[in-house]
């Protein structure tokens, strides 16, 4: 048993902190610590400097172009950059559609998209989800029909993130209804400019327009676009959840939002003293650190693990549950902190360069938005509940 | 022993309930929302032409009420609409400290409708109440305002504003604080207007030399009655939280019971029914915490205060763990602004964050228990 880092380890972070103490942009960094609205440009800026340095498809293997690193490795990136406030890289493409390229996809897909995707001529969003098919997902309905090279689209998708900003969705669509539904869905890449996509902009209880719904009115999407074969849409979407649930834990974010509490804590005052001093707030927040300690340590035996070549299997929906419910205590607590300050809502403070001032101290708004916004951690992505479902079948047999 | 309401009480709290189920639907709220003022000027004098002003404030003031359970009725139905109206600020701060001073004309203004609001916390305060840094200095003969307040509710809808500042002592001593009748149009009087989460409006305001209109009670004799004042705004927000949960229950399980996942209603599933379970204890649990405080508020200072601190407490645990859970148990529906649900969970998140918070509750009410 070694707790510590090896030395290669340990070189790799320090060239990682001196990587981004240098390329990572003061604006961006600014504007992610202090809680500003990142746009779309401010994450093709940060992906473009990742690229450049070829650590921008973290979980791509060499022969793809990737760095070609391991679990720790991948892991202490990716807590390196949150620390640093960097922004994050944005999923969709890199982490989600490229892996299922590399396996399923055609050579001719391959080296057509996956460019596109490090280049950033391509935003891609996920297309999974339909109002009536959330946990159920094999419920859905979207269709695809197959007319000669073409396939006719017609259905409507939901909570797409950032598809406002995006050129291309994957899709999963149905083109069978025979058998279980799981057996009639496939994978298919749609362009969002094709006739009959129509966005609209769903806004979130934090006030921001996250997420969309994606309509599909007659969309003609070619045959080519089609990822494996017809019908084994599942198993892709199977293979994909897997890559979804890499850094599950968030313990990256978890720190840096108790690093967030801790200096917030020192600046409010209660009853005469600093918050932080408050033993019934410093009781709260040392216990989340307690459990973020241990978290963190789960985490890296199932990151150690990984890296031995087991694949993860209930672990990682413990990591999803506690690794959410602990971000929402620490998101809790620092909108707890922010006092009556949580009142005031002025979306234009969050524009970078606004003259319009916050109410209060700056952290505040931040603060009490990214409560609400996070209310979202336990809900996709496999919602908690879902995921107790999956450890205790795995345990029960029953 | 008798939990039943007056018939008074509930006749009003059923037409209040039957008017802003007309009056103040989602859509109409949502829009207020988006207005000048933060709330619909036709709801506000509709209420007030209910005497439902006049039911919070007592008959030697022109009221017809004024006593906790006058408050908790009115407030549960405030709650459970979503409503967004300057009731607490105008009705139960203001006009209560007016008429608690015996300046009936002004209360009787309220009764009428005329918006006032009371500016007394500020930027350092966060929930003490006696931490009061704004000052009041005589000049010839009258008395002059200099500081600053701080998410002050609906201060630029208000024709008048009742000002904290101290005459005497220190910023965290009780004595030495005055109240002052401020108009809104006075010199040296400046608002910084914005929206809130959960709805309505307020303003951080700056006062500069600001001439006050009249002193209102005993100079630097005003903490006891700020402090009743606040116990009874306690009790109408803990009560509008109540409500407020009474809607999310609501459309919880209309939700369970009509969302469909693998074939059959989420409800079904018990990993949500026993959250579900636990949400319907919580409730209850609020409710009786609010007949507690709404029974104790003419006790004397020490057993009303202990129960003010019980109760807002409690109500901050419940109603994080209310919100919270119908959000989950909505899923991505939850997290929407245009579904009901967000406004009521935002609200009610909000609730904590006025007139003290939970762990400030908690503190106070061991303070208070050993005293
Ligand atoms: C901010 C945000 C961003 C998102 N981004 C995307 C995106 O980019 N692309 C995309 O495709 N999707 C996205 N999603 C959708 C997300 O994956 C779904 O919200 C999620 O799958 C849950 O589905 P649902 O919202 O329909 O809730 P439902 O599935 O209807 O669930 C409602 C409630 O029932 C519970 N429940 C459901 N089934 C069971 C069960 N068997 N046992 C016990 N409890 C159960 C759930 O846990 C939840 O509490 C996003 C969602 C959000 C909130």
């Amino acid at each position: 048993m070694d707790l510590s880092y090896t030395d290669d380890q340990i070189a790799f972070r320090d060239e990682v902190r001196a990587f981004l103490a240098e390329k990572l942009p003061r604006r961006l960094e600014d504007k992610v610590r202090t809680g500003k609205r990142l746009e779309k440009a401010d994450y093709e800026e940060w992906h473009a400097i990742l690229n450049e340095r070829g650590w921008l498809g973290v979980t791509w293997p060499e022969s793809f172009g990737g760095p070609g690193w391991d679990a720790v490795e991948r892991h202490i990136f990716e807590e390196e950059t949150t620390r640093a406030h960097a922004p994050r890289i944005v999923p969709f493409g890199i982490n989600m559609l490229a892996p299922v390229l590399m396996t399923f996809g055609s050579t001719a897909q391959q080296d057509h998209y996956l460019p596109r995707i490090l280049d950033g001529t391509d935003w891609w969003c996920q297309g999974y989800s339909e109002p009536g098919a959330g946990s159920d997902l094999a419920s859905l309905k979207t269709t695809a029909e197959r007319k000669g090279d073409s396939y006719v689209v017609n259905g409507q998708k939901t909570w797409t993130t950032l598809g406002q900003y995006a050129d291309k969705i994957f899709c999963l669509v149905r083109t069978s209804k025979e058998g279980k539904p799981q057996a009639g869905i496939s994978f298919l890449l749609i362009d969002m400019d094709s006739p009959g996509v129509e966005v609209r902009p769903i806004v979130l209880i934090d006030g921001e327009a996250e997420v969309n719904e994606v309509w599909f009115d007659n969309v003609e999407v070619p045959a080519e676009n089609l990822v494996g074969e017809e019908n084994q849409g599942w198993t892709i979407a199977k293979y994909l959840l897997t890559h979804e649930r890499t850094n599950i834990a968030g313990v990256g974010f978890a720190r840096a939002g108790l690093e967030n509490l801790r200096r917030i804590a020192g600046l409010e005052r209660a009853g005469g003293r600093p918050l932080i001093e408050n033993p019934i707030f410093a009781a709260k927040m040392a216990q989340v650190e307690i459990d973020l300690m241990a978290m963190a340590t789960t985490n890296l035996r199932t990151l150690a693990a990984a890296a031995a070549g087991q694949a993860p299997g209930a672990e990682s929906s413990m990591l999803k549950i506690k690794g959410t419910v602990i971000r929402q205590e620490i998101n809790a607590l620092t909108r707890q902190a922010v006092g009556p300050y949580a009142l005031p809502f002025v979306s234009e403070a969050l524009d970078e360069g606004s003259n319009v001032e916050p109410v209060g101290p700056d952290y505040a708004m931040p603060a009490t938005q990214t409560y609400f916004n996070n209310r979202k951690l336990s809900i996709y992505g496999g919602s908690n509940e879902v995921q107790r479902q999956i450890i205790t079948k795995a345990i029960l047999e029953l | 022993m008798n939990f039943e309401l007056t018939d008074e009480r509930r006749m009003l709290s059923d037409s209040l309930r039957r008017y802003l189920g007309d009056t103040a639907s989602h859509e109409a709220t949502a829009k207020a929302t988006e207005g000048e003022t933060g709330f619909d000027p036709g709801l506000w004098s509709g209420l007030s032409e209910m005497g439902v002003i006049g039911a919070l404030l007592p008959e030697d003031a022109g009221g017809f009420g004024g006593a906790g359970f006058d408050i908790s009725v009115v407030f549960e139905e405030i709650g459970r609409a979503g409503a967004v109206v300057p009731l607490i600020e105008s009705g139960v701060l203001a006009a209560g400290l007016l008429a608690e001073f015996g300046e009936t004309e002004a209360a009787e203004a309220a009764i009428a409708g005329t918006v006032l609001t009371l500016a007394h916390a500020e930027p350092g305060s966060r929930y003490t109440l006696e931490h009061v840094e704004t000052r009041a200095e005589q000049h010839d003969g009258g008395w002059r305002l200099s500081g600053r307040k701080s998410v002050v509710g609906f201060a630029a809808a208000a024709e008048t504003l009742i000002v904290s500042a101290r005459t005497g002592g220190e910023a965290a001593d009780t004595d030495g604080i005055s109240l002052f009748r401020v108009p809104a149009e006075a010199e040296g009087l400046t608002l910084r207007d914005y929206p809130m989460n959960g709805g309505g409006r307020a303003a951080e305001v700056a006062l500069d030399g600001v001439p006050a209109e009249a002193l209102i009670g005993p100079e630097g004799g005003a903490f006891d009655a700020l402090e009743r004042a606040h116990a009874r705004a306690t009790c109408a927000l803990s009560a509008e939280a109540l409500g407020l949960m009474e809607t999310i229950r609501a459309l919880t399980v209309d939700y369970l019971r009509g969302r469909k996942q693998f074939g059959q209603p989420i409800g079904k599933f018990q990993a949500l029914q026993h959250r579900m379970a636990d949400v319907l204890i919580e409730i209850e649990q609020a409710r009786s915490a609010v007949i507690n405080l709404a029974g104790h508020l003419g006790a004397d200072r020490a057993e009303r205060e202990r129960h003010v601190s019980a109760t807002k407490n409690l109500i901050g645990r419940a109603g994080r763990l209310v919100a919270e859970e119908a959000i989950q148990m909505h899923g991505g529906i939850g997290m929407t602004q245009e579904y009901a649900l967000g406004h009521f969970a935002k609200r009610l998140i909000m609730v904590d964050h006025r007139f003290g918070d939970a762990d400030h509750h908690l503190e106070r009410f061991i303070r208070l228990s050993a005293a």
